[in-house]
């Protein structure tokens, strides 16, 4: 039947990779050669990029709004530091995989606590949470250092082979690969049955449940991914930098987290990327210009971002090449970004 | 005859208000049953007390004999009662295809998987299909359905209840804000309605309720006025004061 095929293609029509995904990926790749006096950036972005993975998971696919992020960043970190330290697991890519598990489980037992509700009382909850993790690593500080933050632990060769670099060349490739191997278990799951679910839940609860869908049982799975995701980061974060401090759970990180989805725009999986890579060149850039006052320009772009509209600068940003590709009779790159993604 | 679907002495009260009142309902396998009555009656009521959105203060609800009563919103769905939304209840960024594409999937219990694409199941893709043409939304199929006209939504709103895979449909006003061009679509599919399925139809509009139903409820101020045929209910003289009354305050 013609029906039945338009049918399978058009509900597979979202799961497709597009050129410009491949494009992108492959400007990723070609990063590593081109900026290679500057792999200490390029992996601050790697792992903030997976970060805003994580809360595009909840917030741009399941509408789930947090400003506490930063706890399962945090316990990511400083499970990775406390394993390296004590000996327990020494393998990098096993120690991240066992400190976003220890994220998930936290993630898992609070998620109760925060699908109730509003959005405002999931801000305050999640908020809270974190808080209250960095005042236990404080309080705790015989295990976790404290103030001074975690020292005196070294991290291990990747794999058992390739040993971290003083200019940060195994670093980036390292979060890179981590990024792009969850970035695709990602995409697989927005793009499932699932991940339609979610969707439907964000846009409307109350048909969602009556569709007989179990609204906060779903809503409890992908809370605990996006903390496994979350939990990763931060371990990348510390094994990069060797370095695991209460900060790791600060507001601040939770709130420039924010920033940097509504910075890229949420519920298509790139948003996080792309605000990572523009939230840090804007933190350099305008760092360098003026030192002291460059968090005055990141609220202005913020402002504009906001009064504006992310999909009219989309739209100014591709007139170029859209133009181009008309000219050549191909599909407009704008279209990359589908119908229903919010921020 | 088997009751496909029934409520015992079922009560509820908003503070003193009693908006539903020692209901006992019996709807019957197959049947076209509707339920009336003016406004204030407590039809809304009576629907989120069957479907869960609220839970009764006395009473039982029983689907094809087995009891309901406590079971949450979804589970009910899954065992086979679903409803419309009197005003569209739809997912805005959502396609039509996706829409039934949820609701054929979380039927089968799939909802849960992560790691399938869409679109790779040939029975799924079938029935998706099969309800997109019997709703006339297989030309719109990749709008997102915010963008849809209201007639369409509303053909929608339908098909994504049937799609549930229910026994018993309970339809809140199918064609309430519908323009009159488009009317028409939303009376034949109601009519054309699966036979096996039991209707509950919940309506203001006399001319849908007596082409339709063979089974007429009379609900006034939260309780059963009279039940019968729908030839019964137009000579009874209990339901022509109610609704002439009505006619006369307003």
């Amino acid at each position: 039947m013609t029906n039945q095929s338009e049918i399978a293609v058009s509900a597979a029509r979202t799961g497709r990779w597009r050129w410009q995904e491949i494009v992108f990926w492959l400007l990723v790749l070609a990063s590593y050669v081109l900026f290679s006096n500057r792999y200490l950036i390029l992996t601050e972005i790697a792992w903030l990029a997976l970060f805003a993975l994580s809360l595009d998971l909840i917030m741009g696919y399941a509408g789930i709004v947090s400003l506490g992020h930063a706890a399962f960043f945090g316990v990511g970190a400083y499970s990775v530091g406390l394993l390296a330290k004590y000996g327990i697991i020494n393998e990098p890519v096993i120690a991240l995989v066992a400190a976003g598990l220890i994220a998930m489980v936290l993630g898992f037992v609070t998620s109760f606590l925060v699908i109730r509700g509003t959005d405002l009382s999931r801000l305050m909850v999640t908020l809270g949470i974190a808080l209250l993790l960095r005042e236990l690593a404080n309080r705790f500080s015989d295990i976790t250092g404290g103030f001074d933050g975690l020292q005196g632990f070294t991290i291990q060769p990747v794999l058992g082979l390739f040993e971290f670099d003083i200019f940060g060349s195994v670093a980036y490739v390292y979060c890179v690969a981590v990024l792009f191997v969850l970035f695709l278990i990602a995409r697989r799951i927005v793009n499932s049955p699932f991940g339609l679910s979610l969707r439907a839940i964000q846009n409307n609860p109350l048909r969602a449940a009556a569709v007989g869908i179990p609204v906060n049982r779903r809503l409890v799975t992908i809370y605990s991914i996006a903390a496994f995701y979350a939990g990763v980061a931060g371990a990348l974060f510390t094994q990069t930098t060797a370095l695991a401090s209460l900060d790791v759970f600060s507001l601040e990180r939770s709130a420039d987290l924010l920033l940097v989805l509504v910075i890229g725009g949420g519920g298509y999986l790139y948003g996080g990327i792309i605000g990572a890579v523009v939230f840090k060149i804007l933190q350099e850039v305008f760092s360098t210009i003026t030192p002291q006052y460059w968090q005055f320009w990141i609220g202005f772009v913020l402002v504009a971002i906001v009064l504006l509209g992310r999909d009219r600068m989309h739209r100014w940003v591709m007139w170029g090449p859209d133009f181009l590709i008309r000219r050549l009779g191909l599909r407009p790159a704008s279209a990359v970004r589908p119908e229903g993604g919010r921020s | 005859m088997t009751l496909a679907l029934e409520t015992i002495g079922l009560e509820k009260h908003f503070g003193g208000l009693n908006v539903t009142r020692n209901l006992s309902l019996q709807v019957k396998a197959g049947a076209r049953h509707a339920l009336i009555g003016p406004n204030g009656a407590g039809k809304t009521t009576v629907i989120n007390l069957l479907t869960g959105v609220i839970a009764p203060d006395g009473g039982k609800i029983l689907l094809e004999g087995a009891d309901i009563t406590a079971m949450p919103v979804h589970r009910r769905v899954r065992q086979g009662l679903s409803r419309t939304f009197q005003i569209n209840q739809l997912f805005a960024d959502l396609t039509p295809l996706e829409t039934i594409g949820l609701a054929v999937a979380e039927r089968l219990g799939q909802g849960t998987q992560m790691w399938r694409r869409r679109g790779t199941r040939p029975e799924i893709n079938d029935e998706i299909e099969q309800h997109l043409t019997n709703f006339r939304l297989l030309d719109v199929m990749n709008e997102p359905t915010v963008t849809l006209p209201y007639g369409k939504q509303r053909l929608l709103e339908i098909a994504l209840a049937i799609a549930t895979g229910p026994r018993v449909l309970l339809l809140d006003e199918p064609a309430a804000g519908v323009p009159e061009i488009e009317r028409h679509d939303i009376l034949a599919a109601v009519a054309n309605l699966p036979r096996d399925v039991t209707v509950l139809l919940i309506e203001h509009d006399m001319d849908l309720v007596f082409s339709f139903a063979d089974r007429i409820s009379v609900l006034v101020s939260g309780a059963l006025l009279v039940e019968g045929a729908p030839d019964e209910i137009a000579r009874d003289p209990q339901v022509k004061a109610v609704y002439l009354g009505e006619a006369h305050d307003a």
